[in-house]
């Protein structure tokens, strides 16, 4: 056990499932570095230096670097998982997945149903999102909602090193094609983390911290900001539940349902665009399942409908903060009349 | 007024942990503009000018050219000329001994458990105490670790050498365990005992651990100094099946909750930490595997396979045991008709783990057995 940042979290995940599982290979755009191209070799491991070190441990037979053609990788990637392989792709940031979406949703994702249930596909596509990083429209978006309304597809996002450790390792032991959001802003951010594997079932929420008057579930980077919120609250008495869902397809309504009938209240925070993101996914099928529960109506925590500012200023004004997160706790804490006036 | 203004290491994007300057642009005594290219700051990914973040006079240059040196450390001093040099200095040297400070502490935070390799595999443990004191040895139950004696190892470490251990398919010990049975985890740990040069202990085994502790004496009686049992196994046929394969099965905070509280006479002492904490242990690879084989070689069908009662019957080897009233795992029941020189506590106010529920009249007690005042 020692303290390792998100970056060496999943590092050390690829490592060790690369060591136990020779069917594990790694691939994308500058992962390795440098090839066809005279200097030090690894130089890179990826843009932002998660995959540094694997290609002096494994080779360039396991670490492939690939063309700057995402339709191309990810689409050899599906084809190598169909065959035998767990291929392992870094679609760099996920916003680039338009130019190869049709691999992934309409071939990956529909292998297992359209085959008869007897092809498997065990793919992982590991991607950046988010925003705060001064990367601006092309690079800042969290299209994880789009990847969640796609049956077939599993979508996890990791809130923590340790977290992202083991659900990097269930996801390359996943028989099915898994989607892995890494939040640029996380990289540095440091935990303890086992040096030994573990893995963390999918479809079970974690409860970050436990409270009685609200329910915050949270989405990636966004959980240990609910946390500074939920702890600031504390402070005033209020008392507040944490979700990390961890993943969102599939996703732990049953922990959710159960926790908003001990508090009644929900507030869901979610960095994605406001528009059909996971916040509203939510709210609706606890507003489906819950309503009678409910001692307030749901507040959902999520950016302005507009892309990514590139000013500073205004990206930091986008994305949510412990501040508005804490706002919207108390907004569901006011008396029922009070905010039938707002 | 005048102000000191320090320079240091930059980060050039996130995957920067540390760099050097290549080459200074600017010398002791230059002005310099907010944002001019001062230095050349060299990492292993890339080269960069590194523009001034400050306007003033460059003062000192504190990191020499070709020095690798990690981010935020101090490169220069930018401060107007009316600022006494040995200002310059002192603002120099607290900088210094403070960024030294946070760089320790980020490092200390490492010190911990220890692993070494023995003829069975790799063994965790904490020392703590007297290098050249008695040796105690601890040995947890199922599904424990080391950390089930934190709050009585520091005690008994003012007069002992104590050493935490971690069972195999626990804490951080190898998950490999090829004897499972109580015979089995004591050849473990007698293999410890040789990786690290100790040739007897006093050893203090909890439930399972209890168990181990009886079986090393049977084996290996000279190793042996004295035994305190803490709710032991291998005194009588029963033990909680519910709990055994409850514990086995959850993967789930809910459902661990109330197998945790079940093992205090309290069971607020169960907090969301040690629930997750044991959670992660058991999502480790191997760890299932190894629990159901212990399970399945020690406590079949629920009912303890193994009695070592006889070993407690040989008057040579100081004995006791320490039970609480409470215990849900493993009747205190148990403790009674025991040999006569065998000394027995009951605490009334203690459930499964005395430990952790008494630990200072648990640490007396084994201090007191092993010989020694606390």
């Amino acid at each position: 056990m020692s303290k390792k940042s998100f970056r060496q979290a999943i590092n050390e995940a690829l490592a060790q499932e690369m060591e136990r599982d020779p069917r594990v290979v790694i691939m994308g755009e500058d992962i390795a570095g440098g090839l066809g191209a005279p200097g030090e070799d690894d130089a890179w491991g990826g843009v932002l230096g998660v995959t540094k070190g694997l290609m002096g441990k494994f080779g360039r037979e396991r670490v492939l670097d690939t063309p700057i053609t995402e339709s191309g990788f990810i689409g050899a990637a599906a084809g190598a998982a169909l065959r035998g392989l767990r291929p392992v792709a870094e679609l760099m940031f996920v916003d680039f997945m338009g130019v190869c979406f049709d691999q992934i949703f309409n071939q990956a994702a529909k292998f297992r149903y359209m085959f008869g249930g007897k092809a498997t596909t065990p793919l992982v596509i590991r991607t950046m999102f988010g925003a705060g990083f001064r990367a601006a429209s092309q690079h800042s978006q969290c299209l994880y909602p789009i990847f969640t309304h796609i049956p077939g597809l599993k979508v996890v996002i990791p809130s923590s090193p340790y977290e992202a450790k083991g659900l990097l390792i269930q996801a390359i032991r996943d028989d099915d094609p898994v989607v892995f959001f890494e939040h640029k802003v996380m990289y540095d951010v440091e935990e303890e983390v086992p040096d030994e594997p573990y893995a963390i079932p999918f479809g079970e929420a974690r409860f970050v911290r436990e409270g009685d008057d609200v329910t915050i579930v949270a989405f990636g980077r966004m959980v240990s900001l609910a946390s500074q919120a939920a702890e600031a609250l504390a402070k005033e008495g209020v008392s507040c539940s944490v979700i990390d869902p961890r993943t969102t397809s599939p996703l732990d309504l049953p922990t959710i349902l159960e926790s908003v009938r001990e508090t009644g209240r929900l507030v869901l925070v979610d960095e994605a665009s406001p528009r059909c993101n996971l916040a509203t996914d939510i709210s609706a099928q606890v507003a489906e399942q819950a309503f009678d529960a409910l001692k307030a109506p749901i507040r959902m925590v999520s950016p302005p409908h507009t892309p990514v500012p590139f000013a500073p200023a205004l990206e930091d004004e986008f994305v949510p903060n412990a501040e508005k997160i804490a706002a919207a706790v108390r907004s569901t804490m006011r008396a029922p009349s009070k905010q039938a006036a707002e | 007024m005048a102000a000191i203004l320090p320079l240091t290491m930059p980060k050039f994007g996130l995957a920067m942990t540390e760099g050097m300057v290549a080459a200074w642009q600017k010398q002791p005594g230059e002005s310099i503009r907010q944002g001019e290219e001062i230095a050349d700051i060299e990492t292993s990914k890339i080269t960069s000018a590194y523009e001034s973040p400050v306007s003033g006079k460059l003062r000192r240059q504190v990191l020499e050219a070709g020095v690798m040196a990690p981010v935020g450390a101090l490169i220069g001093v930018v401060a107007d000329d009316d600022v006494p040099e040995a200002d310059v200095d002192a603002f120099v040297a607290d900088f210094q001994s403070r960024f030294a400070a946070s760089q320790a502490e980020a490092g200390a935070a490492a010190a911990g458990p220890e692993r070494v390799q023995t003829a069975q595999g790799t063994a965790q443990f904490l020392v703590a105490g007297p290098a050249e004191a008695p040796v105690i040895l601890f040995i947890h139950g199922f599904g424990g670790d080391l950390n089930n004696w934190m709050f009585l190892q520091p005690a008994l470490a003012e007069t002992f050498r104590t050493i935490a251990l971690d069972l195999p398919g626990h804490g951080g010990s190898t998950k490999q365990v090829p004897a499972p049975d109580a015979a089995g985890l004591a050849g473990f740990v007698l293999a410890t005992m040789d990786a690290l040069g100790i040739s007897a202990a006093h050893l203090v085994g909890h439930s399972m651990g209890g168990a181990v502790a009886l079986a090393m004496a049977a084996a290996s009686g000279e190793r042996v100094l004295s035994l305190s049992l803490i709710s032991p196994a291998g005194l009588g046929p029963e033990i909680n099946r519910g709990y055994i394969e409850g514990f086995i099965e959850a993967r789930r905070g809910k459902h661990l909750t109330p197998l945790l509280q079940s093992l205090f006479a309290d069971p607020t002492l169960v907090g969301q930490d040690m629930v997750e904490t044991v959670l992660r242990y058991k999502r480790l690879d191997g760890v299932e595997a190894a629990l159901r084989a212990i399970a399945a070689a020690q406590f079949p069908e629920g009912r303890q396979a193994t009695s070592l009662r006889a070993v407690l019957a040989e008057p040579r080897t100081p004995a006791q045991v320490i039970w609480g009233r409470r215990d849900a795992i493993i009747p205190a029941a148990h403790a009674e008709n025991l040999p006569a020189h065998v000394r027995v506590t009951l605490f009334d106010e203690a459930g499964h783990m005395a430990q952790m529920e008494r630990p200072a009249d648990t640490a007396e007690r084994i201090a007191s057995l092993a010989g020694g005042g606390i």
